[in-house]
């Protein structure tokens, strides 16, 4: 039993930030909230509705980005995007520059992606979130390789996504230096102790 | 919905050009495969002729199945699974886009390799159409019933040795098929009804074989 006894409700506006030691089961809390896993017991609900009956209305509200955030190493940085956004919502081709300009990635466009540092790929599947986003972000560890100035940005990226009604959870070590109204924190490690 | 189809399309045939060296191996191993054939048995014409069909099927088989391997591996790796699982379209299509874009670049160039290592094996030129049918038709059901092996065996690090356990046995039905139209082919008989039913095969497996391999990636990623 990875946790158990966990009891959380989360409204628009907020931020929830899950905490942790390693192997703590933050990823996994993450990935059963974006249905990827099942839970073995308890249940999850969106909007009192239970998430396995409502996969299409999770997935039209939804962003979901991974630890690897589906970013193909043979394909440009705007390919990928294309792609991505064409799963959910197709975006053009404008919008994905100037999303790509939003973090710092202007004149990367027609770049394979192989190419760019682990950084700039990360910033590269962040450029998501401007994308004309849902509001529910799943984000697990965003801030890995980011720099400085990087991490900056998207924190103040989110805390504005939150308070303009959207909800974001995110997994990170790091403490947030730009936390919007509705934040909270949930130490998964504390629970178990 | 159709659209994200191409799109996928398009996707996979960039990745794949720009990493020729895995759209030619297949194509390599089958022409080697063929090639040692007439080197173990010897060149007697007679011989090689009458095994000509059971080699070329065996051999194509292998390919397509030696292909199949890191189908969804990069995807798995990646995180572009996760994508498509997440996203609102049913993940059947999505899988099926990219097992349709795998054989357009393997399997069809297959089919067409294998009427020249059929003459090589002194095949007689009036077999040369019902090989072309019979592998155009039973390359495709090779590639849905590899694709549900490698959907579960995507996770595991060594999943190779294991795809081909679970995956050969189910390739039976069609190497029946596609050796019995041709054997009949050489002895002049008409291979009509091996072809239909080989067709209805191809059929049933682009019907099904999407949803399995979708509840395979399913259980894949679920781990």
């Amino acid at each position: 039993m990875l946790f158990e006894g966990l009891d959380l409700q989360l409204c628009a506006g907020e931020m929830l930030q899950v905490a942790g030691p390693n192997g703590s089961g933050k990823t996994s809390l993450l990935r059963l909230l974006c249905g990827l896993m099942q839970p073995t017991s308890g249940e999850i609900l969106l909007q009192g509705v239970a998430l396995t009956r409502q996969r299409d209305e999770l997935a039209r509200r939804m962003l979901w980005i991974g630890h690897a955030a589906g970013i193909k190493g043979l394909l440009t940085a705007e390919e990928n995007l294309a792609w991505l956004c064409a799963l959910h919502r197709p975006a053009s081709l404008e919008d994905i520059r100037a999303a790509l300009a939003a973090v710092g990635l202007r004149g990367f466009e027609d770049v394979p992606c192989h190419t760019l540092s682990a950084g700039q790929q990360r910033r590269v599947a962040l450029a998501r979130l401007h994308l004309d986003p849902p509001p529910l972000w799943i984000l697990d560890e965003p801030f890995t390789a980011l720099d400085k100035q990087g991490v900056a940005e998207l924190e103040r990226h989110l805390a504005d996504h939150c308070e303009a009604g959207g909800l974001v959870v995110l997994t990170t070590h790091h403490s947030l230096a730009h936390l919007p109204a509705g934040y909270r924190e949930l130490d998964l490690g504390q629970r178990r102790a | 919905m159709s659209n994200v189809f191409t799109l996928l399309l398009v996707r996979e045939a960039r990745l794949l050009f720009r990493r020729p060296a895995e759209l030619a191996n297949p194509l390599v191993f089958f022409a080697v495969v063929i090639a040692l054939f007439p080197l173990a048995v010897g060149p007697e014409s007679q011989q090689l002729r009458n095994l000509s069909p059971g080699l070329l099927w065996v051999a194509a088989l292998l390919a397509v199945l030696l292909s199949l391997d890191g189908l969804f591996r990069s995807d798995f790796e990646d995180g572009s699974l996760e994508q498509w699982v997440v996203s609102p379209h049913p993940l059947s299509l999505l899988v099926l886009a990219k097992v349709v874009a795998h054989w357009l670049f393997s399997g069809l160039a297959l089919v067409l390799l294998s009427p020249l290592l059929a003459l090589m094996l002194g095949l007689p030129a009036h077999c040369v159409p019902v090989l072309l049918v019979s592998l155009l038709l039973g390359t495709p059901v090779l590639s849905l019933l590899g694709a549900v092996g490698a959907a579960l065996t995507v996770g595991l690090k060594r999943g190779g040795l294991l795809l081909a356990l679970l995956i050969l046995p189910l390739y039976i039905p069609v190497l029946i098929l596609g050796t019995g139209a041709l054997q009949a082919s050489l002895q002049g008989l008409p291979a009509a009804g091996q072809l239909l039913w080989m067709a209805s095969l191809t059929a049933l497996a682009v019907t099904l074989a999407p949803f399995a391999i979708a509840a395979g990636l399913k259980i894949s990623i679920g781990e």
